[in-house]
């Protein structure tokens, strides 16, 4: 077979995503295991922690960015839309657009940034100070007891920071319908309900579990595979966002031509 | 160990070799460790003594050989039964390892929360009781970046003994602690033998320890053990290695590597 540069990539990028895969199925393992013995796989106070740290604090930058996103479209489009008289088009165009689209891709690729980076950080440390070592082996599945948590926190948060993302965009839209388009608020709260589709709405909630997962799964996976030291975290905590952001932006797209083809 | 070869042994290492790429860290390690003995394994940095002490609770896969836990062949168990046998075992690390962001107390909590069905009362117990065993009470509150090595190693010690092993795998217990902590801790590891019937294998480079714990001693040269048997026989060894070694000699053998050919070997 020739020797093509793109084959190589090919190839790392598939043995990487069978290492997931692995790293899913052995989660779920020792998950099970654990209920087998009748008991829940997480301690609540684990699972709180995590979730506070990984929604809470990424509530104001989600909100912040999608804010500003949602003023910038209403601004953009309303100022051509208006040459032909078609600003009533804006609240309607910014709803669906952040519920389906920009919404989920937005707030997956700040969490990528921000909780990514941190999960890969953490286990990174961890397992170079044989901490993730240590756990194992006490008898107590690492997978469950560090990647568990963290996965179902981030899972579980994304729709709720994409409601917060696409609400604050929406804010931002009517910000600029009130004040440039001559839409009165309740007005744009009809226009909205209108137009936008219940099916946009569920593809935007089954996209943002999706992102989750993948960026969880990326950061867990970039963090317990770290090598050599310090330097090694910080390398792995590059790639983990750099890996989860384009592997998001890949499967909104593969999600897109899908959608549209059903 | 005469004697003592009609008991079964409680871990026993056939043939075992070990290869990181292109070296071979072990190469053929036989070892039978009988219930309550405390094996000492010496020999020098970067032998491979932590490789061991990893292998024996199934973290590292040999690339050649097996690892027996009883009648256990520990690489070949799945995960479920892996985790019973680890959670008879003990292991100090020899960076301790602590959960760096968990206190003291909840470090030591955490094999007995995760485990056991233990109630908080009874795991508060064990906890005091275990730092009392390491003196180190006082510390119980405190987060493991506060700590000195020294102390965090006797934390890690502690950690190892909240579920009451059956086996202890102690790597380099007592590096880095003064003489008197030091010694402390090694009549620790006599008491645990002696009261609990635990076994223990030690890794160390401390002679005085080496020959104050240890039942038997084993020294791993070269991917190998060159001499195996009760201490005394190691203050007289003939082997030019061993004495090397037990004197700290900076002339010798070590050092030379690949010029002197493994000789005695029992
Ligand atoms: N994960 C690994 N990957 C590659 N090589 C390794 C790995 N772990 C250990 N080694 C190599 O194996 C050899 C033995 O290492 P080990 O840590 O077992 O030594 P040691 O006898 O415990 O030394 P020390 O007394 O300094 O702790 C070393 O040469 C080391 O470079
Ligand atoms: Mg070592």
């Amino acid at each position: 077979m020739p020797d093509l540069p793109g084959l190589g990539i090919l190839r790392r990028a598939l043995a990487q995503v069978s290492s997931i895969v692995w790293l899913l199925i052995g989660m779920g393992g020792e998950i099970g295991d654990h209920l087998a013995r009748g008991r829940l796989p997480f301690r609540r106070a684990v699972l709180f922690e995590q979730t506070a740290r990984t929604g809470v604090g990424s509530v104001p930058l989600v909100g912040m960015v999608s804010f500003f996103l949602g003023l910038t479209m209403a601004l953009l489009t309303g100022y051509e839309l208006r040459t032909f008289g078609m600003e009533r088009l804006v609240p309607e165009l910014v709803a669906t657009a952040f519920c389906r689209e920009l919404g989920p891709l937005m707030t997956g690729i700040v969490l990528a940034a921000r909780i990514g980076a941190a999960y890969t950080a953490e286990l990174g440390t961890m397992t170079v100070s044989e901490e993730v070592e240590a756990i194992e082996a006490m008898g107590i599945g690492p997978l469950r007891f560090l990647v568990g948590p963290k996965l179902v926190a981030i899972v579980l948060l994304m729709p709720c920071l994409v409601v917060i993302s696409n609400v604050a965009a929406l804010i931002g839209g009517a910000v600029i319908s009130i004040t440039t388009l001559n839409i009165a608020l309740s007005y744009f709260v009809d226009l909205v309900r209108e137009g936008l589709l219940v099916k946009d709405v569920i593809a935007g909630i089954i996209k943002s579990l999706m992102f989750g997962l993948i960026v969880g799964l990326v950061a867990c996976y970039r963090g317990l595979t770290v090598k050599g030291g310090a330097a090694g975290v910080g390398a792995a905590t590059t790639s983990s966002v750099v890996t989860s952001i384009t592997t998001v932006i890949a499967a909104d797209s593969v999600f897109n031509i899908l959608l549209v083809k059903i | 160990m005469d004697g003592e070869m009609n008991q079964s042994p409680l871990l026993s290492l056939e043939h075992v070799k070990l290869r990181f790429g292109e070296q071979t860290v072990l190469d053929g390690i036989h070892l039978q460790v009988q219930p309550q003995e405390r094996l000492v394994i010496m020999g020098q940095s970067g032998g491979g003594k932590s490789t061991l002490l990893r292998l024996i609770i199934g973290i590292l896969t040999p690339s050649e050989g097996r690892v027996r836990f009883r009648d256990q062949e520990v690489n070949r168990l799945g995960r479920r039964q892996l985790n019973v046998i680890r959670a008879k075992t003990g292991m100090v690390y020899q960076y301790s390892a602590l959960i760096s962001s968990l206190s003291v107390r909840d470090n030591l909590a955490l094999p007995m929360e995760e485990l056991t069905r233990m109630g908080a009362k009874e795991i508060e117990r064990v906890i005091d009781e275990k730092l009392e065993l390491v003196q180190m009470g006082h510390v119980k509150d405190q987060m493991p970046s506060e700590l000195s090595g020294g102390m965090k190693k006797r934390i890690g010690l502690a950690r190892a003994l909240v579920l009451e092993p059956e086996l202890i795998l102690f790597d380099e217990p007592s590096a880095g602690l003064d003489p008197v902590t030091s010694s402390v801790i090694d009549e620790l590891i006599i008491s645990l033998t002696e009261h609990t019937r635990a076994t223990s294998v030690i890794v160390t480079h401390e002679m005085n320890s080496a020959f104050r714990i240890g039942t038997r001693m084993v020294m791993l040269y070269e991917g190998k053990f060159i001499a195996d048997g009760p201490p005394q026989d190691f203050r007289q060894s003939q082997n030019p290695v061993v004495a090397q070694f037990v004197e700290g000699r900076t002339n010798g053998p070590i050092g030379e590597s690949g010029k002197w050919e493994v000789g005695m070997r029992k």
